[in-house]
């Protein structure tokens, strides 16, 4: 029974014998597939097969959504009358309207990562552009300036992130029923702050200060001047992709093979640049300003969650919360955190929404159950998990931009009667398709608080 | 190294010797606390005492709902001295036990560790079926059959999510939340885009479903049902305790069955009482609602089902313990299925009496029904349902709505407009989930 | 089957100072006392295998000594100095390292991240992702765990046997001076339970204090330079693993050994004596 010192079984150095004998140690098959094909491969070859075996064993990635996406534009492309749906005009009001579910299913990935969930962001939403909206009011009104606004409606919402987080995290009421309170309780608070049922906010384009906000989502970047910034983006970035990588080669750590990394920065410099294309044939020309504000709001995010502790602490928290309490980790703050950012993001895009809406906030802008349904497609779509532990921001980007898609594509079409009623019915269908797609074909529902027996 | 074989180790066989050794299986003094007091007691002395024991330690039951209905009626009485006006307490019964069906069509998805965000909205779905089924000009159905088809109706669409939640294994608040969507939108199809009303009286079956909610029986009627259905529920219970009490099992004491029946007698005594009062501005109006009767069916009905049969045995195990309820051989998807097919029927049920209660419906009114969910949640978690599962009982719902329509009710009566409701309606769901959580510390660790 | 306790970390005899020493370790939940004047060490460069039946208090005295709980009487001493051991900072800033049963990992992170899980390197405010990277790579091969194809896999594609390692890497990467192990191969087939016990040599080998609480005799037999036993709260038996057996460590474990039998029967004549005739 005894073992030898000098014997280390760890030390792979004799050949595997014939016969039954079989090294448990080993990883299956199964395992072999869950490594992101990064880890593995040295060349471009290698990636790809590895990339396709994961996508055989089940852990499909960004991948539906980009199927998603060149499918819904093909559909729709065909089946509008006219190919309107092609359009540079739609294309660029689809890119508008993304922006706002971009903008929200971002702020809910951060909680789904910790295995929660928040149903207000609908309601926390247009809190944030009403109150931003009602400080920037001229005659009368308090006349804010159109960045204290922001500011304020961004503490306002933090706030009330901070206390959803609270008593989700400190008094462990489960987060559905927090942010369900919350949902209708704001709701109730942004009809007070319109002055009842009926009441409207306006912004207008031709005041200064209230054009800021106004020019949010309608105002245009000179068509020069975008290309210009997309070339300085793409090089920028690629440099910083590859000597990144070619520093982490040299010292001997894991990295891509340098012609996937070559893809990836071309695939970014062809996207950006239909975009951006699309965009100038539009009219007025030119590349919203709401598309590079968002970029930096998902840019932002990604840094967050990937690069610091916090964002760190929120994956282990969805991973493994007692793993992480073990560790140290503060459970109760970095859940609280990532509500209150979670509300504060939410309620910028309520302010995005108002622009969106050519400056108008009613009651009847935007329905907060709507929103909240299509930003949790858009993220789980995307590919990040309702169990928790998974995800990123930039989910959030492809997800977003396919549900708007959706959306749009659908009212293109005119269905008469139909056409209200499926408001309602195709963001439900579409979130279950989403959590269908999540549950069955990636096998999440290991962790998290959802987690089932 | 190698063990004879006559020797033993596992046999304890010394006494437990002196000192500070203790025995490690004894239960601690918190354990017996936790003994529903019913088990231990043999006189009501001894009962109550055990009761209080109960309550100090921190499982309080009902108390908590019986106190805030206390609270309610004091409260509002002293905004609005109409409040406790026989009048408007039938008004506040009638309205309360929509909130009473959803609360119990709620329960049993809360039972499991589930919940069931489309109720409101199922309820809205049952409604708009009813309604249109017996329009003369459309299908023109007799009103038993458009009651039977959309409590089938509505039975299917919980069988819809909760295969999802069950089979598929998605999480069921977004099951439900999706659902409530499509619900919205398949009630506006139905509706055709206008509205629909079933309170024209020259058509026999819009008069009966009307009667549902408006309707009541003869006070002289009234307390003759009293008197049967309470002499009938009075000798089943003492029957029941004397029988467990002769075979020797563990039961109530005799004058605890008796002093059941004697508060249940009394508070039966009360209501009809109060219905029997003359509650109209022109001409008469008395005698107990139809609708009372109609709860007091479905909790019975309920209550038997999940408190004495296997089916609802499993229940309880599933939302306690699902692992060891499957490992028992328990199938889980059928029971939770089950589940959310008998939360659906309940909302439809819900759905016909609300058919009858606004006569007319429109798409505002669906809408409407949306809100609904938020006090049905509330009033089973302030009833005493768990949000964590395994704990809760039929009665709860009952309780709880009456304590939501009190305070629905009263903000009315005092004025409060419909926004600053819905503020104090999330808060009172927050309040009630917090209850929850802090008397469920000890047992549940969530890391 | 033992080992020599001198190893080659500089080596330790018996007239040095254990590394971890308690005395008198007493600790109850309400009515119960699950510790009773236990006494204990740990030498620095040896393993102390922890044995005892259920409810006997191993784990109780694993989560003293770690900072879990704190023990209601009794002195530790650490490196010859009494210490005040009140929350696992105080444990961890002594360098106690504690690798449960459940391994607490999290399985949708990768080795490196799990292995920094709570004690990050920062860089300009950011995740020092290289740097990270490369200790962790330095420690799994200090301690010759080889099988892990690759550093950034996610944990939850490991063996059980990897897991394990990954975890006790995970616990002495901190200048930890004392490793706990709380069963690490209960769950574990052969050939994964003789990598993880090499790698309880390879901690003795660099001078810890290792104490591991097992079930398996087996186990206890081939790593242990020292035998604990704890019965009913109470140590009944401590001392080199060569004057132990099969059989005493059995004994001790379900009676408390000869000198408790015979307490134990003492105690029964008396009170059979008083409450005789009732």
């Amino acid at each position: 029974m005894a073992q030898t010192e000098n014997e280390d079984p760890m030390v792979a150095t004799a050949p595997v014998p014939a016969g039954p004998m079989v090294d448990l140690t080993a990883a299956s098959d199964a395992a072999v597939a869950d490594l992101p094909p990064e880890i593995m491969a040295q060349s471009l070859g290698q990636y790809l097969r590895a990339w396709l075996q994961r996508i055989r064993s089940g852990d499909s990635g960004v991948l539906p959504v980009l199927l998603g996406l060149v499918i819904v534009g093909g559909v729709f492309g065909i089946i509008t009358p006219e190919n309107a749906y092609l359009r540079p005009s739609n294309l660029v009001y689809i890119f508008g309207l993304s922006t706002v579910y971009v903008v929200l299913a971002t702020a809910e990935i951060s909680v789904l990562l910790l295995g929660e969930i928040d149903l207000s962001i609908g309601s926390v939403a247009l809190l944030g552009g009403t109150i931003a909206f009602k400080l920037v009011q001229v005659d009368p009104g308090p006349n804010w300036p159109w960045w204290a606004a922001i500011l304020m409606t961004l503490v306002c919402c933090g706030f009330i992130g901070a206390l959803q987080g609270t008593l989700a995290s400190r008094l462990r009421i489960p987060s559905f029923v927090v942010t369900l309170a919350g949902y209708l309780l704001f709701q109730g608070i942004v009809i007070i702050i319109l002055g009842g049922a009926d009441g409207t906010l306006t912004v207008s384009s031709q005041l200064p200060n209230q054009s800021v906000i106004y020019n949010l989502v309608q105002g245009v970047i000179d068509p020069t001047v975008g290309w210009v910034a997309l070339a300085v983006l793409v090089v920028i970035a690629g440099a910083a992709i590859w000597l990144r990588g070619s520093a982490r080669r040299r010292s001997g750590l894991v990295a891509p093979p340098a012609a996937v990394i070559v893809m990836r920065i071309a695939f970014i410099a062809a996207g950006g640049a239909a975009v951006v294309a699309i965009c100038v044939e539009n009219l007025p020309p030119g590349v919203p300003e709401v598309i590079p504000i968002v970029l930096v709001i998902v840019g932002l995010w990604t840094l967050l969650l990937q690069r610091t502790r916090f964002g760190r602490y929120v994956y282990a928290i969805g991973g493994n919360p007692e793993a992480a309490r073990r560790a140290g980790v503060n459970l109760a703050w970095v859940r609280t955190g990532a509500f209150a950012l979670c509300s504060a993001t939410a309620g910028f895009g309520g302010i995005l929404l108002g622009s969106f809406f050519y400056g108008q906030y009613s009651t009847n802008a935007a329905d907060p159950g709507q929103l909240i349904l299509y930003s949790v497609a858009a993220a789980v779509i995307g590919g990040t998990s309702l169990f928790g532990g998974r995800g990123k921001p930039i989910h959030a980007l492809l997800g977003g931009l396919l549900i708007g898609g959706i959306a749009y594509g659908v009212s293109l079409l005119s269905l008469g009667a139909y056409s209200t009623p499926l408001t309602y019915i195709l963001p439900g269908g579409v979130l279950l398709i989403a959590v269908l797609v999540d549950v069955s074909s990636r096998r999440g529902a290991r962790t998290g608080s959802v987690a089932r027996v | 190294m190698a063990q004879t074989e006559n020797e033993d180790p596992m046999v304890a066989t010394a006494p437990v010797p002196a000192g500070p050794m203790v025995d490690l299986t004894a239960a601690s003094d918190a354990a017996v606390a936790d003994l529903p007091p019913e088990i231990m007691a043999q006189s009501l002395g001894q009962y109550l005492r055990a009761w209080l024991q109960r309550i100090r330690s921190g499982d309080s039951g009902v108390l908590p709902v019986l106190l805030g209905l206390v609270i309610v009626a004091i409260a509002f009485q002293i905004a609005n001295g109409k409040f406790l006006s026989p009048q408007n307490l039938v008004n506040l019964i009638e309205q309360s036990t929509i909130y009473m069906l959803l609360a119990m069509a709620e329960i049993f998805a809360l039972l499991l560790g589930e919940i069931d965000l489309s109720v409101g909205l199922v309820m809205g779905l049952g409604a708009v079926l009813v309604a249109e089924e017996i329009q003369p000009a459309g299908l023109g159905w007799p009103w038993w059959l458009a009651i039977i088809v959309s409590l089938l109706i509505c039975s299917a669409v919980g069988l819809i999510q909760g295969t999802l939640v069950a089979r598929l294994k998605m999480p069921s608040f977004i099951v439900t939340l999706g659902g409530l969507l499509i619900l919205e939108g398949v009630c506006i199809i139905v509706l055709g885009g206008s509205l629909v009303g079933i309170g024209n009286p020259h058509f026999n079956d819009e008069v009966f479903v009307y009667h549902l909610y408006w309707g009541q029986f003869s006070p002289l009627v009234s307390w003759i049902l009293l008197i049967v259905v309470g002499v009938a529920a009075a000798g089943w219970e003492w029957y029941r305790d004397r029988r467990r009490r002769r075979s020797g099992l563990v039961a109530p004491p005799a004058s605890l069955t008796l002093l059941k029946i004697i508060v249940a007698a009394a508070a039966g005594v009360v209501v009809v009482a109060v219905c029997n009062v003359n509650r109209a501005h022109f001409g008469v109006i008395d005698g107990l609602p139809f609708i009372i009767p109609i709860v007091l069916v479905v909790l019975f009905g309920w209550t038997a089902l999940l408190q004495r049969t296997r089916f609802g045995r499993y229940v309880y195990a599933i939302g306690g313990n699902p692992e060891a309820a499957r490992r028992a051989g328990i199938s889980l998807p059928g029971i939770r299925t089950w589940c959310f097919v008998l939360g659906a029927l309940t909302a439809g049920i819900a759905g016909v009496l609300f058919a009858s209660w606004q006569v007319s419906i429109t798409t505002n009114v669906i809408k409407e029904a949306n809100s609904y969910v938020l006090l049905a949640v509330a009033a089973a978690v302030i009833g005493g349902t768990s949000l964590f599962g395994g704990r809760g009982k039929t009665i709860h719902g009952v309780l709880g709505g009456l304590v939501i329509g009190g305070i629905y009710n009263g903000l009315f009566l005092i004025g409060v407009t419909s926004e600053w409701i819905a503020v104090v309606v999330a808060l009172v769901l927050l309040a009630a989930g917090t209850i929850d959580v802090l008397s469920r510390r000890g047992g549940q660790t969530r890391a | 089957m033992t080992h020599d306790p001198g190893g080659a970390a500089g080596g330790t005899s018996a007239a040095v100072e254990p590394l971890l020493k308690l005395r008198g370790i007493d600790k109850h939940f309400g009515a119960v006392q699950a510790l009773y004047q236990v006494d204990l060490d740990l030498p620095a460069g040896q393993v102390t295998g922890l044995c005892g039946d259920n409810g006997a208090g191993k784990s109780v005295l694993t989560r003293c000594i770690a900072g879990v709980h704190q023990a209601d009487h009794g002195q530790i001493y650490f490196e010859g100095r009494p210490v005040h051991i009140r929350n696992t900072r105080d444990a961890a800033g002594l360098g106690i390292e504690t690798v449960y049963q459940d391994l607490a990992l999290a399985d949708n992170l990768d080795i490196v991240q799990n292995m920094f899980l709570g004690r990050e390197r920062l860089r300009h405010g950011l995740l020092d992702e290289d740097s990270m990277e490369r200790a962790a790579a330095e420690t799994l091969s200090s301690l010759r765990v080889t099988t892990v194809r690759s550093i950034r896999q996610p944990v939850a594609s490991l063996s059980g046997g990897q897991r394990q390692s990954v975890a006790v890497a995970k616990a002495v990467m901190w200048n930890s001076k004392v490793v706990l192990l709380d069963e690490p191969t209960a769950a574990l087939g052969v050939v994964q339970t003789g990598m993880v016990l090499n790698l309880v040599r390879r901690l003795r080998d660099r001078g810890l204090a290792v104490m591991v609480i097992s079930h398996n005799l087996n186990d206890v037999f081939q790593v242990a330079d020292r035998i604990a036993i704890l019965h009913l709260g109470r140590m009944v038996a401590e001392g080199p693993a060569s004057g132990f057996d099969r059989q005493s460590v059995i004994e001790y474990m379900t009676t408390g050994g000869p000198k408790m039998q015979a307490h134990v029967a003492a105690v029964g004549a008396a009170s059979a004596t008083t409450t005789g005739g009732a």
